[in-house]
């Protein structure tokens, strides 16, 4: 896959400088499925306006962690706190935790029976109570800033995949949400058109925007992360700051999965 | 006995109003039970799922017939009169409620889970989340089979005859019974029968290579 061409660019020296109060808390959080022991005593701790960067082989638990966060997954164990609310399975008004938290999947998930518009006006109307006008003036006002105004119109599959999920997410931050969860965003694009979501995920990571990126687009961590965590085998393994993590990472298996995943097809560390 | 008159078979022609309005009646009857028993049985309780399941079980596993006798007769072991017609309407409404229930069922589900994943991340709840995401798109899938069941419900009708409701098959039997002429009206009968059910499966089949094509 072709290194992003926003990624290579070299970063702000020390983005986490103006970080405010927490806004996620987990503590000793376990999930299990079935006999498979998925999130192992996980421990995070994330500010708001913080950016963080999850990567770790497959099947390490990464998706799962930020799943847990909305509850589109349970956990089993321990704490998950979430600007202040305490999560837990069957709490009755679990929606009014995540209309303040935007999700982008890997699959877009957009509703093909609506237009681009018309995702992006469905829940500030449903949820939020907008009127139609309303609606449709943040809905376009988003769908500028992923550069696809002219688009509005369209149905979801007569979008390429690149401009679908810009499409998602405007329609995440439609709700005007407090933090952005990404679940592996550019996996399923085509390599020419990761750039264009790429540059819009740092964009809105530039405008301040509490963030959970998972993500094997390393380039991306290197210029937007405060903070670059490794999970392997439901464990999160290491958590540093993306100079430290790429230059000098702590844990054996943090070393190999770096090596393995920066000598692959990807472009190595600018100087 | 007497000869078949232009007069017979006009009564027999205009008994198929009320097959047609029994199939209407059952038909809106059924859909109304059949989304009630389609949204128990994806619910996230339990109770609810087993509950519609039963029900499913009990009407699709008994002949159609027994369902008619029981809604005819049942009512009135507890004091209740109903006449033929209100007893056929609220047994084919009962027995279309758990086969819609059924299609449909399998409709909502075949909607991808990230549909719902993605209106609950941003904090839809459940009837804004059926309503407006999944129902719309589980509609599309639904259409060829609930068309296919509907032809099934319009010749149930006939069922009704046995209950002393008079629609098409009922008055045919009441002709032949004074003029013996059994080939000739039954055969009229399958006829109309034919020429409402013929063109609503050949929609059903159009429809259904429609979505096969879009889906590809």
């Amino acid at each position: 896959m072709a290194m992003p061409q926003a990624a290579t660019a070299p970063g702000p020296d020390s983005p986490g400088s103006e970080l405010g109060d927490v806004i996620i808390e987990m503590k000793k959080v376990n999930k299990w499925y079935g006999t498979f022991h998925v999130l192992h005593d996980v421990d995070l701790q994330v500010r708001r306006g913080e950016r963080i960067v999850i990567c770790g082989p497959s099947g390490s638990g990464k998706s799962t962690l930020i799943r847990c966060l909305n509850q589109l997954e349970e956990h089993q164990q321990g704490e998950i706190v979430v600007d202040g609310v305490t999560l837990n399975a069957h709490m009755p008004r679990i929606d009014v935790v995540r209309r303040e938290i935007g999700m982008v999947f890997q699959s877009f998930n957009l509703f093909p029976h609506l237009t681009a518009l018309e995702n992006c006006m469905l829940a500030p109307m449903k949820v939020r109570g907008l009127s139609r006008e309303e609606a449709e003036r943040i809905a376009r006002t988003y769908l500028e800033r992923v550069h696809i105004p002219e688009q509005a119109g369209k149905f979801p599959v007569q979008l390429s995949g690149g401009q679908q999920q810009r499409v998602a997410i405007a329609r995440s931050l439609c709700m005007n949400p407090k933090i952005m969860l990404f679940d592996e965003a550019t996996s399923a694009l085509d390599p020419e058109m990761v750039n264009e979501v790429l540059d819009v995920m740092v964009s809105l990571a530039e405008s301040g925007m509490t963030m959970l990126v998972v993500t094997h687009e390393m380039g991306f961590a290197r210029r937007v992360a405060d903070r670059v965590i490794f999970m392997d085998a439901g464990e999160i393994v290491e958590s540093a700051p993306p100079s430290q993590f790429f230059a000098n990472p702590q844990n054996e298996r943090t070393r190999q999965f770096l090596g393995q995943i920066l000598s692959g097809n990807r472009t190595p560390a600018p100087a | 006995m007497r000869v078949l008159s232009e007069g017979d078979i006009l009564f027999i022609i205009m008994a198929v109003r009320w097959t047609l309005l029994l199939s209407i009646v059952a038909f809106i009857g059924g859909g109304i039970g059949g989304l009630i028993v389609a949204l128990a049985r994806t619910s996230e309780f339990k109770w609810l799922r087993w509950l519609a399941l039963s029900y499913i079980k009990v009407f699709q596993g008994t002949p159609l017939l027994m369902q008619l006798f029981l809604a005819f007769f049942v009512p009135g072991i507890f004091g209740i009169d109903v006449d033929p017609w209100g007893a056929a309407a609220v047994g084919l409404s009962l027995h279309a409620s758990a086969f819609l229930g059924e299609i449909w069922r399998g409709s909502i589900e075949v909607v991808p889970r990230g549909q719902s994943e993605a209106a609950y991340s941003l904090g839809l709840t459940y009837v804004p989340r059926m309503f407006l995401i999944i129902i719309p798109q589980a509609i599309r899938i639904a259409i060829p089979p609930t068309i296919g069941f509907l032809v099934q419900l319009i010749k149930g009708t006939s069922l009704a005859s046995i209950i002393g409701f008079v629609e098409i098959t009922r008055a045919a039997q009441i002709i032949n019974n004074a003029t013996f002429r059994p080939f000739t009206i039954f055969a009229l009968v399958a006829l109309v029968y034919f020429l409402i059910c013929w063109p609503l499966s050949a929609y059903s089949k159009v429809m259904e290579r429609k979505l096969t094509v879009a889906s590809r």
